[in-house]
């Protein structure tokens, strides 16, 4: 969970929400959760687990197109 | 009965000393129909209490329609960690358990407004010019 609000504090386009499961099923429904963590990015795709930072920025990137 | 025991208070109080700038805790809540909107609210105000660079700030998700659309809060409980600005970091649910300590670092990088990420990672995130949206789902153990 860290890592999403610290990308949020490095560029103020990054968003970063904790959502408690338990607590709104009808997201756990929508995004398909089987386990936790699961990160969804921009409703559109997902990352499973919690990954190290290196691999967690580089997925973000892909999923958005931010690569350069 | 207080959420946090005086134990871990201590503990708490002496982690949030190293804080540096003021942080807002701002939450959403409602009386009715919100089951966890009392513990979250409690929570916020617990841990106001154990430094004075912590303040919390409390609106209603039906009758505070400007701020629900300023903060972009479409669901409560929701708690926005803010230091010297908003910079997108939002709790939706009550952060307990592993998710405290989420919320502990948070505020303590909200307070500096910087990150102990890498580098690298700083420059890679840099790099994106649209907006992106994390949605974390966990649970709380």
């Amino acid at each position: 969970m860290r890592l999403a609000h610290q990308f949020a504090i490095e560029n103020d386009l990054v968003r970063g929400d904790m959502v408690e499961a338990t607590e709104f099923p009808y997201l756990v429904e929508r995004y398909s959760v089987q386990g936790v963590p699961r990160t969804v990015i921009n409703e559109s795709s997902a990352i499973e687990g919690a990954l190290p930072e290196a691999m967690f920025v580089e997925q973000v990137l892909a999923a958005v197109g931010g690569r350069d | 009965m207080a959420l946090l025991r005086d134990r871990d208070r201590r503990k708490i109080q002496a982690d949030l000393a190293q804080l540096e700038g003021p942080v807002k805790l701002v939450t959403f809540t409602q009386e009715l129909a919100c089951q966890f909107c009392r513990e979250n609210d409690q929570l916020m105000r617990e841990l106001s209490e154990l430094s004075d660079k912590i303040s919390v700030e409390v609106y209603n998700f039906q009758l505070d329609k400007e701020q629900v659309a300023r903060y972009q809060v479409d669901k409560i409980p929701a708690t926005i960690v803010e230091g010297a600005r908003d910079y997108g970091i939002r709790f939706y649910g009550v952060p307990m358990g592993y998710e405290f300590m989420s919320l502990l670092g948070a505020i303590r990088d909200a307070s500096r407004g910087t990150t102990t990420l890498t580098p690298e990672t700083k420059a890679a995130l840099a790099g994106i010019k649209t907006p992106v949206h994390l949605q974390v789902l966990v649970t709380p153990t």
